[in-house]
């Protein structure tokens, strides 16, 4: 009975396994350009099924017991469900994009999807582990399948480079992860979330404890490319293959954060100025360097890399924050991003020049208003969106991040991340500064995918002055998600 | 009309038609941009009309709980009337202003459209976050059309005027959350009636001082306003000069006054001090210009120093002063700048030295250029006497120095703009092509005659504009009469001459 209830708990985790399997089964027969196409658009009917079977968690708010499974390794709580709904939308539209990229390098296989759906899968338990090692083999599901997705583009030198970077210091930051969790273990003597935190609760934590977390964190900064183990994020993101680069930027930053968020409030909730003083440095230290770094690219990838780190840095000054309002501004705010990543990449994907081949040098963009007016707009909406200029949505995001530090008591840190992100405008605008003010450079003139022009419509109406007519139901869903973190309290 | 959103109407007007901007042809768009701005001022001229004065303080209030965190909270007072009349009687101004412009003229028109609901927004919002959302937005249309349209230094000119106004801003941004979460309702109306604690008041007026400043612009964070000026196409000019920068006087009159006004009473002497650097120095810095727009961006400058030395003489003299300085300076200066435009589509300089004796060709223009270089100047009669004069009795109720510095750059603002006068319009006419220049043409006269009409109309019978914000100023006076510090003025009532030793005088006789 109580094993049936738990089947039922991961009932989009088993569908995810299954259909993975079967796909996986499937496509070593059917290896021509159609099949792939074929697997794809089933990988994605999975993913929204997958959808409809989380959602009811999040709307009903499930927490606690209710939602626990097996014995308490899993949970399929609002806050996993919020986030597994964000990794889905995310994952089901870096598939959406990706034949048409790989089919023009002749390179589109359906073990393509296959891998995004079990790399959806590990994070799906990421997001609902209740158990450092829950935690662990879900984050391996992730990057195995992830490595490989990096490489994806076999006779490409920078994809290949890509995807041996990513493992070596995937590997790397796995081992340190691994190293805190056994410190973690040998000082509170459990590996589960609730036994965690009942183990801290009591006195200061313990130095074992304190270097436990420490290790922890700075595994799952790796994981998030908040500075200082950000290193790999510009050359993993220029050199993956795009549709790959769309995905790694959104649905893994959505897992490995949540997963942050799990570990930090919950397991070790009762000790918030133990890592407090880590995540501040983390933040503003992503804040600052994202910023800065991006300046003197010239790819337009690996702007979009170091924007990603810039973005990192501002949700975690949510997580500095520690408290209920700063969960929910960092589901608020990776809901934007998510949105504004998948737009920024999509638009990426749609720069091709005459031959069809993509164009990634931020100087031949150069006059795209004139050539490609609506593909200019929608991407200088998403550069002032995550420039956090209002009135697009990504100013939003930024506005609850900052009421959550305010409300925390921490003005200075929200003045001087604030001041921060002024630095980050500026490179946003250099990208809108090249596209209106320069004089065409002629280059991007190929013809655009219908499903990208969709997808770019979609982000750039989600992050224009129209979203913020959801976002009171979105704050809504929030609220109940990161709720779920604070049960204890 | 009870009841009817017109202010909603305002804004949607020229949003709507922004987008069909973007889809016609150019022709078409001068057209349809014209049509709107026009529709949006009768709107405005109806909004006048039915406007109440010496009734409720907040009229025209519309409220609907839209959004997550804050509402869609609307309604204006006098104040904000006469600021969002002065943005949509420029708005077709500027429209016609731009028939030079010729490339890329639907996204031109559209970014100017979406400007005016921005500007709109910021008078017009009631929610303190609505308004930082209008207050920021406007920097994306602005920095398209100084970057697209103007002129050779436009990029770093953009760069500049974002960057500067994005760092002020978001510092205040801070504070807005702050208070709200503060006070528990981010409604302007309760917020203005609020009283912070002292310590709180300070850093909350500094950091809005840090963007209204910077949007004002004062001294020594104005440099951003000669570059933007100066390449800007001459309607983002006038839209600058005459709009933009009363975000930052109205900022100080609707928040940092009424909000704050411990900090503003010791911070004053911070204001006085950057105002009278103002005042001289860049009064003296558009002296040697060689180029027209810089000369005027600078005498803006000035101008708006003006204005803060008179909304921190903490009376009414100096509150009324500076909105009337402020709505004229909107109207004058943003004349000059279409003067400016006049011959700069003729000739395709600014250069000062390439004109000369143009009353000699172009006698009308040259009667415009003048009347209008009076009323920067001061004179009685046009709206600048009225602002300068009420602003310098205000702040000599204060501080008899800060009036005296002040005066001076009266006196220097005379000279300036006299002496650029001269070299334009008086004088042999000494080149050739300059000589050969057309006069108006009645598109120019559409464009110069009514703001001409109304700089006269403001300097002769200046009622019409104070009664409308008469009882909005003695609600920010007595807001601030608590903390008003005392001014070294020692005035003393004087004592009337009585009638029978008047008589006893003229008897002596």
């Amino acid at each position: 009975m109580d094993f049936l209830q738990s089947l039922r708990i991961v009932a989009p985790e088993e569908l995810l396994s299954v259909s993975g399997i079967v796909l996986l089964v499937a496509s070593a027969w059917g290896q021509t350009r159609r099949d792939a196409r074929a697997v794809t658009w089933l990988a994605v009917l999975t993913l929204f099924v997958a959808a409809v079977m989380t959602a009811p968690a999040l709307f009903n708010g499930v927490r606690g017991d209710a939602a626990m499974a097996f014995g308490g390794l899993f949970s399929g709580d609002a806050f996993a469900a919020f986030a597994k709904l964000l990794i889905y939308a995310a994952a089901g539209a870096s598939l959406l994009v990706a034949p048409a990229f790989f089919e023009k390098h002749g390179a589109y296989r359906p073990e393509y999807p296959v891998l995004v759906l079990f790399a959806v899968l590990g994070m799906g338990i990421m997001v609902s582990a209740q158990n450092l090692l829950t935690l662990y083999i879900g984050l391996e599901l992730n990057s195995l399948a992830a490595y490989v997705l990096a490489a994806f583009l076999k006779p490409d030198e920078r994809s290949a480079e890509a995807g041996l970077k990513y493992f070596v210091l995937g590997a790397l930051a796995s081992g340190i992860l691994l190293f805190g969790m056994s410190l973690t273990y040998g000082f509170t003597g459990t590996t589960d979330y609730a036994g965690i935190a009942a183990a801290v609760s009591g006195g200061p934590v313990s130095k074992g404890a304190l270097f436990g977390i420490t290790f922890v964190l700075a595994g799952l900064a790796f994981k998030i490319s908040a500075v200082p183990f950000h290193m790999w994020t510009p050359d993993v993101y220029e050199g993956a293959p795009t549709p790959v680069t769309t995905f790694f930027a959104s649905a893994p930053k959505v897992a490995a954060l949540a997963l942050t968020m799990r570990v930090a409030l919950e397991a070790f909730g009762p000790q918030a100025a133990a890592w407090q003083q880590i995540v501040i440095f983390a933040a503003v230290a992503s804040i600052v360097v994202g910023a800065l770094g991006a300046i003197g690219q010239s790819n337009i990838k690996r702007l979009l890399a170091y924007s990603s780190i810039n973005n990192v840095g501002f949700i975690l000054l949510g997580l500095a924050a520690g408290t209920p309002a700063g969960a929910s501004a960092m589901l608020f705010y990776l809901a934007v991003y998510v949105a504004m990543t998948i737009g920024g990449f999509v638009a990426v994907l749609m720069l091709k020049d005459a031959e069809g081949n993509h164009v990634e040098a931020i100087a031949d963009i150069a006059g795209l208003s004139r050539t490609r007016p609506l593909l200019a707009l929608g991407l200088a909406a998403i550069m002032f969106s995550l420039a956090g200029i209002p009135p697009l949505l990504g100013f939003w995001g930024k506005f609850v991040v900052f009421q959550s530090v305010v409300e925390a008591g921490m003005v200075p840190l929200a003045a001087l991340g604030i001041a921060a992100s002024v630095i980050g405008a500026f490179y946003y605008l250099k990208v809108v500064k090249i596209m209106y003010f320069d004089e065409p450079a002629g280059k991007v003139t190929g013809k655009s995918d219908m499903v990208h022009e969709w997808l770019l419509a979609t982000c750039a109406l989600f992050i224009s002055p129209l979203g913020y007519l959801i976002t009171k139901c979105l704050t809504a869903l929030t609220t109940i998600a990161a709720g779920v973190l604070f049960a204890a309290a | 009309m009870d009841g009817f959103p017109i202010l909603s109407l305002m804004l949607a007007v020229p949003l709507v038609t922004a987008f069909i901007c973007l889809a016609v042809d150019a022709k078409m768009a001068r057209t349809v941009a014209l049509v709107a701005t026009l529709a949006n001022f009768a709107l405005g001229v109806v909004l006048w009309c039915q406007f109440d004065v010496g009734g409720a303080q907040w009229q025209f209030q519309e409220s609907k709980e839209l959004f997550s965190g804050f509402a869609w909270k609307l309604g204006i007072d006098g104040i904000a009337l006469l600021l969002i009349m002065l943005s949509v009687f420029l708005m077709p101004i500027c429209i016609l202003a731009s028939q030079s412009i010729e490339k890329r003229v639907g996204e031109y028109m559209a970014a100017f459209l979406v400007m005016e609901t921005l500007m709109i927004g910021v008078f017009a919002a009631q929610d303190l976050f609505l308004f930082y959302i209008f207050f920021e937005a406007g920097l994306i249309p602005m920095y398209l059309i100084i970057g697209v349209w103007g002129g050779a230094e436009r990029i770093y000119a953009s760069y500049k005027f974002f960057l500067y106004t994005l760092l002020g801003s978001v510092l205040m941004l801070i504070a807005m959350i702050w208070m709200v979460q503060e006070v528990g309702d981010s409604y302007i109306p309760t917020l203005m009636a609020y009283d912070f604690a002292p310590e709180a008041q300070k850093w909350l007026w500094l950091a809005f001082f840090a963007s209204f400043a910077v949007k004002m612009p004062m001294w020594p964070v104005h440099t951003w306003l000669p570059d933007a000026h100066v390449q800007a196409p001459t309607a983002g000019s006038v839209i600058l000069a005459g709009v933009l920068l009363k975000m930052g006087g109205y900022g100080f009159i609707r928040f940092s006054l009424p909000m704050f006004p411990q900090a503003s009473a010791d911070f004053a002497w911070l204001v006085y001090w950057l105002s009278m650097i103002a005042v001289v120095v860049t009064s003296l810095i558009a002296l040697v210009q060689h180029d027209m727009k810089k000369l005027i961006a600078y005498s803006s400058v000035a101008h708006m120093a003006i204005v803060t030395v008179g909304l921190f003489a903490f009376n009414t003299q100096g509150l009324e002063g500076s909105m009337v300085v402020m709505l004229s300076h909107g109207l004058v200066a943003g004349a000059l700048f279409l003067c400016v435009g006049v011959i700069y589509d003729r000739l395709h300089t600014r250069e000062i030295d390439r004109y000369g004796g143009l009353s000699i060709n172009m006698p009308k223009y040259a009667l415009f250029f003048m009347l209008f270089t009076m009323a920067s100047v001061g004179l009685p009669g046009t709206s600048g006497f009225v602002g300068e004069f009420l602003g310098l009795v205000g702040i000599y109720q204060q501080s008899s120095l800060v009036a005296f510095v002040a005066g001076t750059g009266i006196i220097l603002g005379a000279g300036y703009m006299l002496y650029l006068y001269r070299r334009i319009a008086f004088g042999d006419q000494k080149n050739a092509d300059a000589a050969a220049m057309p006069d108006l043409d009645a598109r120019e006269w559409f464009m110069l005659a009514p703001i001409a009409a109304v700089v006269l109309w403001m300097g002769i019978y200046p009622e019409s504009f104070l009664a409308p914000m008469r009882n909005d100023i003695r609600y920010v006076e007595t807001r601030l009469a608590a903390a008003k510090p005392a001014g070294d003025a020692q005035l003393t009532a004087g004592k009337p001459v009585s009638h029978d030793k008047h008589a006893e005088h003229g008897g002596a006789h």
